[in-house]
């Protein structure tokens, strides 16, 4: 937002790019859960774009993505997070839409600025890091960094006087109350969530589901209603070969009831109580334990007996009558991400 | 003029942005996209996408709430010239 609106300040035109992953944590988490809805339900760069009074071009980039997840080149953040690698897709592919015939190339854009700063993350915005990203994304010198530029070589836009180096900046380290200053100045009162914390796989909880899901396939990989159901109620897996998805408040028992052609579900019939996904193939004994996994999440939690219907994708449905679990009984290490 | 129709119900924030964004952009100016949405958050988006490149926001209606599958929320959207 800050760099945008510098540049813009320069009486440059400026567009904004935003790629969907699947793996933001915004937009999604506030959509499904009903406890939040008292926040703004936003897209956030959308929002930020509005405040500009710029355009903004949003890109699923999920399928492309899923290369930067699965094989680094650069490796890994303290989670399962390629920022590194992220940074240089992104840019990559800001420069494939200018260059491609498609609707950037039509406004003649010059070059791209991001809002990196040196030093406010450990592995993918150090100085070392600035000429790698421009390097392999191919943009080099047409991209520029305007809050931290005076500590960067000249690029193409500020050689060729189309921007006025002088009114950027030197932003370094991970202190954001120069930023914030900067922002106060130019009229900014509101902003999004900084950079870092609008990614799943920068979660622990996250990474961990992520890890067992490919630990339970055998394989690393993931489509998106993988990547999107790991963000919703407690995974719980009492055996190798299934795992119960839970839905914590209503919001997310509705997002899971969207699934049910998918997996089979578990609810209660006898007490009020969240929707219950399984994923895998449980025996016999699963289901039942499943059903009382359910029921341990239910206000039947304290009943001597419970009714729970298994609801599967075919159709068929079936009752199981048994007893919710006790705590005790609830291995903790069930429980993925917990 | 026919109405061009979307239905993007199932898909969350910013999927029915980017699916509305991608439809409009294959439309002449003038025509008619309704959008059909299960997502609260695309009462914030699908408005500030219009504002933001210029289209016409004709409706917004939604459903009454059901308590398993929540709200339907309808956008009329009227292409603008791009």
């Amino acid at each position: 937002m800050l760099a945008a609106k510098v540049i813009a300040d320069q009486g440059i035109a400026v567009e904004g790019v935003n790629f969907f992953t699947g793996f933001c944590v915004e937009g999604h988490t506030h959509a499904i859960r009903e406890n939040r809805s008292k926040r703004p339900k936003r897209n956030n760069a959308l929002w930020v774009a509005e405040q500009l009074g710029i355009k903004l071009h949003i890109i699923d980039v999920i399928e492309e993505y899923k290369d930067i997840v699965l094989n680094p080149r650069h490796g890994y953040g303290a989670h399962l997070n390629p920022c590194l690698d992220c940074k240089v897709f992104m840019v990559k592919k800001a420069m494939e839409l200018w260059l491609s015939d498609g609707f950037m190339s039509e406004h003649g854009f010059d070059f791209i600025i991001t809002g990196e700063v040196i030093g406010q993350r450990p592995k993918s915005q150090r100085k070392a890091t600035m000429p790698l990203i421009a390097r392999e994304s191919g943009a080099d010198d047409r991209l520029l960094r305007p809050l931290c530029a005076k500590f960067l070589p000249e690029t193409l836009p500020e050689r060729e006087g189309w921007v006025d180096r002088e009114a950027l900046f030197g932003f370094h380290g991970r202190n954001r109350t120069p930023q914030i200053e900067l922002a106060r100045r130019l009229g900014i009162e509101d902003w999004a969530q900084p950079a870092g914390g609008c990614c799943f796989l920068t979660d622990d909880s996250y990474s961990d589901k992520l890890q067992d899901l490919w630990q339970a396939q055998g394989v690393r990989s993931y489509e998106l209603d993988d990547i999107m159901l790991l963000k919703v109620g407690r995974h719980i897996r009492p055996a190798a070969n299934f795992k119960l998805i839970i839905g914590r408040e209503l919001g997310e028992n509705r997002y899971l009831e969207g699934y049910r052609k998918q997996f089979p579900a578990l609810k209660l019939e006898s007490h009020k109580g969240p929707l219950c996904l399984i994923d895998g193939t449980p025996s016999a004994a699963g289901l039942l334990l499943a059903a009382r996994i359910t029921g341990r999440y239910s206000q039947g939690r304290e009943a001597e007996q419970i009714v729970v219907s298994v609801n599967w994708p075919d159709g068929r449905r079936e009752e199981l009558t048994t007893t919710p679990l006790p705590k005790a009984e609830l291995a903790p290490e069930w429980l993925i991400g917990a | 003029m026919a109405l061009e129709t979307l239905d993007t119900r199932g898909l969350l924030c910013p999927l029915p942005v980017i699916r509305t964004q991608d439809r409009i952009r294959s439309l002449a100016p003038g025509s008619m996209l309704v959008v059909t949405a299960s997502d609260a958050g695309t009462l914030q988006d699908i408005p500030a996408w219009c504002r933001v490149h210029g289209h016409q926001l004709v409706t917004t209606e939604q459903t009454e709430e059901d308590i398993e599958k929540g709200r339907t929320y309808r956008f009329t959207i009227c292409v603008m010239e791009q």
